[in-house]
């Protein structure tokens, strides 16, 4: 009968250990709690991992656009370098030869509305001043209409005329006259 | 006199902008055809040193005239103080017939008594200076070859200016026109842009480079000053905002108006001649267009109304027109436009171009910068014969301005590579350079009758 007292024992301990299973089980308020918990932390994860993305993009952002204002900048720093043509005698026509080098500052003033220019009109020694004042305005005139032909806009060009008071070159030598008699394309 | 010593004051006060005159003058042409005239050192009857050397710069006015030619101290054969001194007869055999004596005597603390004479010694040789002649009826002493004398009490520092009215006397009563020599001059002075900070200056002087005063100095270009005619005001065009701005300013105060800030040219400011408008050139409407405006109301008229370049307007003596020139007949020549009427006429037709004009004060002649075969001149146009006469020699001239008794012309142009004032008298006979010390001159404007 040892082994009745066995049997025995089980059928006692079975419901209490059932009854004891049952009562110590979680309320449904225990297992939304959880439940709300384990969203929580998803949602913490996700928004951190939302604001690390962000955050990725925004540095990208800022990288690319600083390496487009150094692209800008570096582009500006070559068109400085080209930034001069030259006129014939009491002639205001931008010669052919000087037609790349403006399409060159059209086609970066197009993509970039936000830059500005200044048009400088310079003529050499010959003449009276105030007539040359004149002449050196036709010059910045005929730059910026050519400018405006490629495309950029009037907002973003202005023209002043130095006539014969800047020369870039003292001296009245052929050399000297042909350096003088320029418009320059100077960037704000 | 009281405007004298208001500029003296000033001068001290603007330390700064004082300079050691910086323009002589180198006489290229002329003095042979020139007057001889004697002018003795005045007798100085004080003690120590005279403060100034009055009859030295008569001379050098004299000379610088054009008109005169006066012989060197060394060759004179006595040197008489007064007219009873003077031996006519030594003095007529050095073929000089008239004389300049005179005196300087202290009259109390910094006061002088300047006196002199102005003698005819060929007169004065006949007359042996006891000429006679009726007065009233009666038979009186008249010395007629004494053709001035005066005296006056002054202080030390306005001895260069008695020196130029004893010049200004000395040369209406020998020549009939009116002496220049108590006038000014204004000019730009551009030194080396790449050393200086302030290298574009706006300068006047004496009519003889001395008095230099710095009205302004600036890091952009100053262009075009012109007088007022009362010679109180100078209008130009100022760079300093980087943009051509009208400006005019007081001389003695100093304090200065923005006339103008419109986009574009605003260039060529020049005072009529009752000093109430400025004409100027402005291109506001599309291209250079000459305006006038009123300047107490800064009220614009438009003037010219033409595609091509009209600039450089000047008044006519009555201020009832101006001249201009326009390449509205394709290259630039000089034009005039009744300021009633609007009507314009072509004044020039000879050379390649003409520009920079401006009548004479007498009306009839006109001073220009005349072009043919490339070269920049200085020329007149007799106004009623149509004529253009080349003045000078020199090399790329440019704005060149009369003196108000329509004498003499000064200039700028280029020697030796540098810009330079320069002289030539309206016959064309007398021409001489004023070499700077220092930049280039350029810009000149000759002042209109000051006292």
């Amino acid at each position: 009968m040892q082994m009745n007292k066995v049997m025995k024992s089980f059928i006692i301990a079975l419901p209490v250990v059932t009854m004891m299973a049952c009562s110590s089980g979680p309320s449904e308020e225990e297992l939304a709690a959880e439940r709300n918990r384990v969203a929580q932390e998803q949602a913490e994860a996700e928004r951190q991992a939302r604001e690390a993305e962000q955050a990725r993009v925004q540095a990208e952002a800022a990288t690319r656009m600083q390496r487009q204002q150094e692209m800008v900048e570096e582009q500006k720093a070559a068109l400085k370098k080209e930034q001069t043509v030259y006129f014939d005698f009491d002639r205001a026509t931008i010669k052919a030869e000087f037609q790349a080098l403006l399409d060159k500052h059209a086609e970066f003033l197009v993509n970039n509305p936000d830059q500005n220019v200044v048009i400088e009109g310079h003529t050499d020694q010959r003449g009276t001043p105030e007539y040359n004042i004149a002449l050196g305005e036709r010059r910045a005139q005929a730059v910026e209409t050519y400018l405006m032909n490629a495309g950029v806009s009037s907002s973003q060009i202005s023209t002043v005329s130095y006539g014969e008071e800047k020369p870039a070159v003292m001296g009245s030598t052929e050399y000297a006259m042909a350096q003088n008699r320029r418009g320059i394309v100077v960037y704000q | 006199m009281k405007k004298i010593r208001m500029l003296l004051g000033l001068v001290i006060l603007s330390a700064s902008g004082m300079a050691k005159a910086a323009l002589e003058i180198v006489i290229t042409e002329g003095v042979d055809s020139a007057r001889p005239i004697g002018v003795v050192p005045f007798k100085w009857e004080g003690s120590g040193q005279m403060p100034e050397n009055i009859s030295e710069v008569v001379m050098a006015d004299l000379m610088r005239s054009g008109k005169f030619n006066p012989i060197a101290v060394t060759k004179m054969p006595q040197q008489p103080a007064t007219d009873k001194q003077v031996n006519y007869s030594a003095w007529a055999a050095t073929g000089v017939d008239t004389i300049v004596v005179g005196s300087v005597a202290p009259e109390g603390a910094d006061r002088y008594r300047v006196s002199f004479e102005l003698i005819d010694v060929l007169r004065g040789q006949v007359t042996g200076g006891k000429s006679q002649g009726m007065s009233n009826g009666k038979l009186v002493d008249s010395a007629d070859h004494v053709i001035d004398a005066r005296q006056s009490v002054i202080g030390s520092a306005d001895f260069r200016q008695y020196a130029h009215r004893i010049s200004d006397v000395v040369y209406e009563k020998l020549t009939g026109e009116r002496g220049a020599f108590l006038t000014r001059l204004a000019y730009v002075v551009v030194r080396d842009r790449n050393k200086e900070k302030l290298p574009y200056q706006l300068v006047i002087s004496d009519y003889d480079g001395e008095n230099e005063t710095r009205l302004l100095s600036s890091p952009e270009p100053l262009m075009s000053p012109s007088w007022s005619p009362d010679g109180e005001k100078l209008a130009y065009v100022s760079f300093e905002n980087k943009r051509p701005q009208i400006f005019i300013q007081d001389i003695y105060t100093m304090a200065r108006t923005k006339m103008t800030d419109f986009p574009g040219i605003n260039s060529s400011p020049v005072f009529s001649p009752d000093g109430k408008s400025l004409a100027m050139v402005l291109s506001k409407d599309g291209n250079p267009e000459i305006y006038v405006m009123d300047i107490a109301t800064k009220n614009l008229q438009r003037i010219t109304r033409n595609r091509a370049i009209d600039t450089e307007p000047a008044w006519t003596p009555d201020g009832k027109s101006l001249t201009f020139s326009s390449e509205r007949g394709g290259k630039p020549q000089i034009y005039s436009v009744n300021l009633s009427s609007r009507k314009v006429r072509r004044l020039t037709f000879e050379g390649e171009q003409n520009l920079g004009g401006t009548i004479t004060p007498d009306g009839k002649q006109m001073v220009l910068v005349n072009r043919t075969r490339g070269d920049y001149r200085i020329a007149k146009l007799g106004l009623e014969n149509g004529g253009i006469q080349v003045l000078t020699k020199t090399f790329l001239d440019e704005s060149p301005s009369i003196a108000p008794n329509g004498s003499m012309i000064i200039y700028s142009t280029l020697h030796n590579g540098t810009q330079v004032l320069s002289l030539v008298s309206l016959d064309g006979r007398f021409k001489a350079r004023l070499p700077a010390t220092n930049g280039q001159v350029k810009s000149p404007s000759w002042s209109p009758f000051l006292f």
